[in-house]
């Protein structure tokens, strides 16, 4: 109850409880009621936190009972449903890397092209025009992806480049979320770069520098840490993405850093998975908590190091 | 002869008497804009304006707001060319080489590499206070590491910054004071030895303290540069200019010697707003 | 003419090269993307054409891909977008309420907002993790209609609450004074004013994070969505009393990237062609809740002028 409330209302109350008090009384109920309705609703985000991490914690450490963490982290073969199983990450590790590895390598440099011609160079209507395809590209469902992958992308590079391809590899997979990505890394970048103060660009161009040069000299690096966020969202996606792969690029481990060659990232995995009916509680079940674990562990890890690089760069203008 | 008036506006202006004798309008013409048109879109900004810039002299450039002084400023450097919709009419000569700065076959870049400018905020890149005096003559594609720093460190002599800095030159520009970014600004365009600097309001962003700094510096300047200043601060167009021009609603209404502007105004329009009569 | 004057203008003429060189690769990179978007489009259409009539809307999946449909897999994704939209738009819109217009800046502010920016970042797959762990198991919720429509619905709350913090922000200081200095408690303030001034860049945000629920497979593959369901969820409506009822919540389920899933990983391309077909009407669907998100802004930046 507010100071001003209490001074005008507490001897009335005292002695008769007026309607007029009554209404004061009940409109700040409700106002409190409200309020704390809301922080509960706003409170939902760190429960989902919450419980991201106890769920993946709590049963991958029924995995990590049956299986040594050593052998986790160091096999080479990943075979949980095999009559004998073999429980080591590396092969799915070694999938995700290398798709998301030549994802963002065709995804980086396209974004931020696309993001300093779009910021620097594109007349107006280029611009409103290409923006809103580029959000219509976010929005595509990553099942069509990976139907373009397996049926159009992998065969036209069998017909044309290599030969040798085989159906399922990771290089078309990688190639289309490569691509499917760019969106994110010019969006947020091309963001950052509008943000820049058009008086930093005038003192550029005053200097005789030409649209490329203030582009890439001050335009740029004013905003490295809007752009690090753009390549740290790109590098989440590019390990996250799941249908694509899980599509194209064959669902077996394969302990290989080869493109040519079909192989499962942990997110194929999962799918693989889920597709079958493992009881709750087995083992395989399990694995794919603790696969899960080592993915979000692989994306915080980008996060903190986009924190830290963003705080490296932070710029005020 | 000082009549009433005229002792008013001295008083009113702190010019102290002695600068108030009447000089003659000489000197050799570093640029001159003729039956000069401006055109923003549909709205024509600068009307038939004409003005002499002599070498090695401080022209000032002074009016109410909205009058066009920035505008016309930013045809010297062809800043106007940034934007679309933008149109130019007339000519600004560029001597000795007789070139029409605002001519269509000249390159904007070209003109914007010989005449530079020093805008109204500090705009220092976000790069250190080195690479910022450096920015120019990287421009230029100078790779000389030897030449990069002697310009630097010359231009932050010119610039009155070279004992402040010299120790930090590797540090952030923005960590400098709003006064010495400006110096800086004043250093990056020096460095490549122009031959024209504009100032669009050097200190109107800035304390007093770092506007009786800047303006020193472009009563040093004058000595190695031609400098066209558009100024709000009518003590200031006083204090560091030689000759001053006053514009009215796109129209540049009279042009003289600082001195004759400001004690005696040709024009009743030019004594209203000195006198503050105006509006 | 001044030899210094002939080098200047020899490297501005290179400098300004270099400058349309880059516009002519930045318009080719831009292009990329936009016409690999096309080029999906027009793959999967030239496919799937010939499978687009009414009977394949009408039907249930099949072992014959000729007389296979997807008619339980669009209802499935109608109904899993209806349980998303009616759990996460509250908690979305309120969530930003609170952030936005109560909430003061202490830690638990903080927190609240590190968990938002950090959540829009989890991988999807993440999202279906949790769901199987907490709504299938834990809360024993099961394979149903409910976990897939509560699972898209945490995915969807951040873009929801990013989306209608900037819309609540757009909305300037002195409306909300006016407001106030007529007497206004602080809910009536939003709920009066707030709320329907922002409402169209709320739409805005709901229908993007819905478009981005309805083509999203992978939470709903661990949750153990079907991919072989010959019948309907049962109806929300029923002839004895209470005449209600929520049944449908708990029916097993398939959704329409599931579907197409499904039939790309059949070895017979007569499948292919269904995928192909289930593909351009997912789409379709896609495509228009975009394009009038995309039209709804348009429209709010050409009519309000604060």
């Amino acid at each position: 109850m507010s100071p001003i409330d209490a001074v005008h209302s507490a001897p009335i109350a005292d002695t008769v409880v007026t309607p007029r008090f009554k209404r004061r009384l009940f409109r700040h109920v409700k106002e409190r009621v409200i309020e704390s309705i809301l922080l509960l609703l706003a409170l939902v985000a760190v429960a989902t936190t919450v419980a991201i991490v106890a769920i993946l914690v709590h049963e991958s450490a029924g995995f990590f009972e049956e299986v040594s963490l050593r052998e986790f982290l160091t096999g080479t073969v990943w075979s949980p449903l095999f009559e004998n199983p073999r429980y080591g990450v590396l092969p799915l590790v070694s999938g995700t890397v290398t798709v998301a590895g030549i994802a963002l390598a065709v995804a980086l440099p396209l974004g931020t092209i696309t993001a300093i011609y779009l910021s620097e160079f594109a007349p107006h209507w280029v611009r409103e025009t290409v923006k809103p395809i580029l959000e219509l590209l976010e929005a595509v469902p990553g099942v069509v992806f990976g139907y373009f992958a397996l049926l159009l992308l992998t065969p036209l590079l069998q017909d044309t480049l290599l030969p040798g391809l085989p159906g399922f590899n990771m290089l078309a997979p990688a190639l289309v979320i490569g691509v499917m990505i760019v969106p994110y890394v010019a969006s947020v970048s091309e963001d950052a770069m509008r943000a820049v103060p058009m008086s930093m660009r005038e003192g550029s161009y005053a200097m005789g520098a030409t649209r490329l040069q203030t582009a890439v000299r001050v335009v740029t690096p004013a905003a490295t840490s809007g752009i690090v966020a753009a390549y740290v969202l790109a590098a989440s996606r590019a390990v996250g993405e799941t249908m694509v792969v899980a599509i194209a690029a064959g669902l077996q481990p394969n302990f290989t850093f080869n493109p040519m060659e079909q192989a499962a990232t942990i997110t194929a995995y999962i799918v693989q998975v889920s597709q079958g009916d493992l009881p709750h509680g087995s083992l395989g079940y399990q694995s794919i908590f603790a696969v899960g674990l080592t993915l979000a562990l692989m994306t915080l890890g980008f996060n903190i190091a986009g924190h830290w690089l963003r705080k490296r760069f932070r710029e005020v203008y | 002869m000082v009549t009433d008036q005229m002792a008013t506006n001295l008083a009113r202006l702190n010019v102290p008497p002695s600068v108030a004798t009447s000089q003659e309008m000489t000197g050799t013409l570093k640029a001159e804009a003729q039956n000069l048109n401006f055109y923003y879109g549909g709205f024509h900004a600068l009307k038939n304006t004409n003005l002499p810039v002599y070498e090695r002299k401080v022209t000032a450039l002074i009016g109410p707001s909205g009058c066009g002084k920035s505008t016309f400023l930013r045809c010297f450097n062809r800043m106007h060319d940034l934007y679309p919709g933008n149109r130019y009419e007339g000519r600004i000569m560029l001597y000795p080489d007789q070139i029409n700065l605002l001519d269509p076959t000249v390159d904007p870049i070209e003109v914007r590499m010989r005449i530079s400018m020093v805008f109204q905020k500090p705009n220092p890149f976000p790069k250190s206070i080195y690479e910022n005096v450096a920015y120019g003559l990287r421009v230029r594609g100078e790779h000389n590491r030897g030449r990069i720093a002697k310009n630097v460190e010359q231009a932050l002599r010119s610039a009155a910054l070279w004992d402040e800095v010299k120790d930090r030159l590797d540090e952030p520009a923005f960590n400098l004071s709003g006064g010495q970014q400006q110096r800086v600004c004043i250093a990056r365009a020096l460095a490549t030895d122009p031959e024209i600097l504009l100032f669009d309001e050097p200190t109107s962003a800035l304390d007093p303290i770092a506007t009786a700094s800047i303006e020193q510096l472009i009563s040093d300047l004058k000595e190695r540069v031609t400098i066209l200043i558009v100024t709000h601060n009518l003590q200031q167009a006083v204090r560091v200019s030689d000759y001053t021009a006053y514009m009215y609603l796109g129209e540049l209404i009279e042009f003289g010697l600082t001195n004759n502007l400001f004690i005696k105004p040709e024009k009743k329009q030019t004594e209203d707003y000195l006198t503050g009569r105006f509006g | 003419m001044d030899p210094r004057l002939a080098e200047l203008r020899a490297l501005i003429a290179r400098h300004k090269w270099n400058d349309h060189l880059f516009a002519r690769l930045g318009l080719v990179c831009t292009m990329i993307a936009v016409l690999m978007l096309f080029a999906a489009i027009l793959d999967l259409f030239l496919d799937g054409y010939q499978r687009l009539d009414g009977t394949f809307l009408t039907s249930y999946p099949s072992r014959h891909p000729e007389r296979a449909g997807i008619l339980s897999s669009w209802v499935g994704s109608a109904v899993v977008m209806l349980v998303t939209m009616v759990s996460a738009v509250p908690l979305g819109v309120g969530a930003a309420i609170y952030l936005e217009e109560y909430a003061d800046k202490n830690w638990l502010t903080n927190l609240i907002e590190l968990n938002v920016t950090n959540l829009a970042g989890v991988p999807s797959i993440i999202y279906g993790l949790l769901a199987l762990g907490l709504f299938v198991h834990m809360l024993g919720l099961g394979e149903t209609i409910l976990s897939a429509g509560l699972a898209l619905a945490l995915m969807i709350l951040p873009m929801i609450i990013v989306a209608t913090r900037e819309s609540l922000r757009a909305v300037p200081v002195h409306i909300r004074e006016a407001a106030y200095a007529l007497g206004a408690t602080r809910w009536r303030m939003i709920s009066d004013h707030l709320l329907p001034y922002s409402m169209g860049g709320i739409m805005t945000g709901v229908i993007i994070g819905m478009a981005r629920a309805i083509g999203e497979t992978t939470p709903l593959i661990t949750i153990g969505a079907l991919t072989f369901i010959a019948f309907l969820p049962p109806p929300p409506i029923t002839a004895e009393p209470p005449f209600l009822s929520v049944d449908w919540l708990m029916s097993p389920f398939t959704v329409l990237p599931i579907q197409m899933f499904n039939w790309i990983s059949r070895p017979e391309s007569a499948f292919h062609v269904n995928a192909a077909a289930a593909g351009v009407v997912l789409m379709i669907m896609t495509l228009l809740m975009n394009g009038f998100a995309i039209y709804l802004r348009y429209q709010i930046r050409k009519k309000i002028k604060w």
